[in-house]
């Protein structure tokens, strides 16, 4: 129980440390520059504490429930004595299903429970006056993650160079970003950047580093990172797929209703 | 008081709601892949009721102070009408809320690692230290940079397809002069950028800015910001690592 109170006091501690120098902007210039009176005041103090409270029972609850085990899981699934199930079977890649398959699952998980992500969707459902909503975003948006996990962990296990991928990437979400509504560009580059903090980093990073320190031939330091680069890649497009798809089926229902007149 | 408490209990289960995915996604996991049963369930449930309180009072947070502030100040701005102040607040924006941000801190350190093991800077732990250092100034400076140009963006109304295009650009270029072992570190880079406070306040910021000015759009015109954050990253660090 010491321990515990320790954990949650140097994580108070860790998230004070994040928050301080933004506060010391946002009132600094608040003060200094716009000379305005904060309006409400007491209400955004509160709302400080709160984040900060909020932010720091999160992490503590993480590290003490999800990540342990989670991390565990990575290495276990990722292990060789896991993977093989004959004696004299040789690793390929198809060997790794499970791998994949719990990246794009802990993928998805994670991103749904990532704060900022809920906080960007949040802000996209106000600002679109509801055409956007909340869960859609998100579930959109962790789509894109699952599928950039587990593309992520099988580049890991063939090695085959990241720009590839990445550059390819980008080449698709050029091509969507011509074809897709323009409302949602913005949104959608946005949410790349999003996923990947709290939740996702330190379970999907443990996945990575675990897979690279055991498929034989890669190196934890070389091939370990990249996993973070697809996590923030793939949802661009599954979120601007998204607003193709919707768009889509709206043009179709007006088009069946006016074949119907 | 109990409109409050039902608001209040609403939002708690919004959250566990959030959460259910990692539980179900870690429980079958364990119990039907690896067949082990879930090591200490007492402290497992006790972390997850922690994780959902924390969660609600995130939320509860954004609404009454991040989301306020940054839309409040982004109002300010826009009526003081100084585009000078209005870019150095950017700037301090986004130096400010990278530099000292944990996830940073870590990769960072990893970065030296590597740089070390590939031959780059002498194994010693000054040199990776100052290494370290270094590279989370570059990164900060990034960020820095980056909001910048998205509030001009904004200011201006510059299509974000093309500043993004010219951002994929670069990073194309710079991944064939960089050094190969950089360039992972330089592709996570941009991830971690963004933490779960900045997002907020920069959503909040652009938003505001698009709402206030006359010709923005919010939706194809406050959002953005936190695109160009991540992208910057890469190209610095990858600069970073030819010339260090």
């Amino acid at each position: 129980m010491e321990a515990f109170g320790e954990l949650v006091l140097a994580t108070l501690g860790d998230t004070l440390r994040d928050v301080l120098p933004i506060a010391g902007i946002l009132f600094g210039f608040q003060l200094l520059v716009l000379r305005e009176r904060i309006p409400n005041l007491r209400r955004v103090l509160l709302g400080f504490v709160y984040v900060l409270l909020g932010l720091a029972l999160f992490l503590v609850g993480l590290e003490k429930a999800l990540f342990p085990l989670g991390k565990l899981m990575a290495v276990q699934l990722t292990d060789p004595a896991f993977i093989i199930d004959g004696p004299d079977d040789l690793l390929g890649w198809d060997d790794y299903y499970w791998v994949y398959l719990f990246a794009a699952a802990i993928g998805f998980a994670t991103t749904i429970a990532e704060p900022s992500l809920i906080a960007v969707a949040l802000k996209a459902h106000q600002v679109s006056g509801g055409a956007i909503t909340t869960s859609g975003l998100r579930v959109a948006v962790a789509i894109g993650v699952a599928i950039g996990i587990a593309l992520g962990a099988f580049r890991i296990v063939t090695g085959t160079p990241l720009h590839y991928y990445i550059v390819s990437g980008y080449v698709l979400v050029i091509i969507q970003t011509v074809y897709a509504p323009r409302m949602i560009v913005a949104l959608a580059y946005d949410s790349g950047g999003v996923t990947t903090s709290t939740v996702t980093v330190p379970l999907v990073t443990a996945l990575g580093l675990g897979l690279a320190s055991t498929v034989p031939g890669r190196s934890a330091i070389l091939d370990g990172f990249g996993l973070i680069a697809f996590a923030s890649l793939f949802p661009i497009m599954s979120v601007m797929g998204y607003a193709q798809l919707s768009e889509w089926r709206a043009r179709r229902a007006t088009w069946a209703r006016k074949q119907g007149e | 008081m109990r409109q409050q408490l039902l608001a209040f209990l609403r939002s708690v289960l919004g959250s566990v709601r959030d959460l259910a995915p990692i539980v179900v996604v870690v429980a079958f996991f364990q119990l039907a892949v690896l067949r082990q049963p879930l090591p200490n369930l007492g402290g497992l449930l006790f972390g997850t009721l922690l994780v959902v309180l924390g969660l609600t009072l995130f939320i509860r947070g954004l609404e009454l102070g991040l989301f306020p502030i940054g839309e409040a100040m982004a109002y300010a701005f826009a009526r003081k009408g100084s585009v000078t102040w209005l870019l150095l607040f950017a700037f301090a924006l986004g130096f400010g809320t990278t530099v000292a941000e944990p996830a940073l801190i870590a990769v960072a350190d990893e970065a030296a690692a590597v740089a070390a093991g590939a031959g780059f800077i002498a194994d010693s732990a000054p040199a990776r230290e100052d290494y370290a250092h270094w590279l989370r100034i570059t990164v900060a400076l990034s960020v820095g940079f980056a909001i910048i140009v998205g509030v001009l963006r904004i200011l201006r109304g510059w299509p974000i397809h093309w500043v993004i295009i010219a951002g994929y650009v670069g990073v194309v270029v710079m991944t064939e002069f960089a050094p190969q072992e950089i360039v992972g570190i330089a592709y996570d880079s941009g991830g971690v950028t963004t933490s779960t406070i900045t997002v907020p306040l920069v959503t909040a910021l652009g938003v505001g800015l698009a709402s206030s000015i006359r010709g923005r759009n919010p939706m194809t015109d406050g959002f953005g910001l936190i695109a160009f954050a991540s992208l910057t990253p890469m190209i610095f660090v990858m600069a970073f690592g030819m010339i260090y």
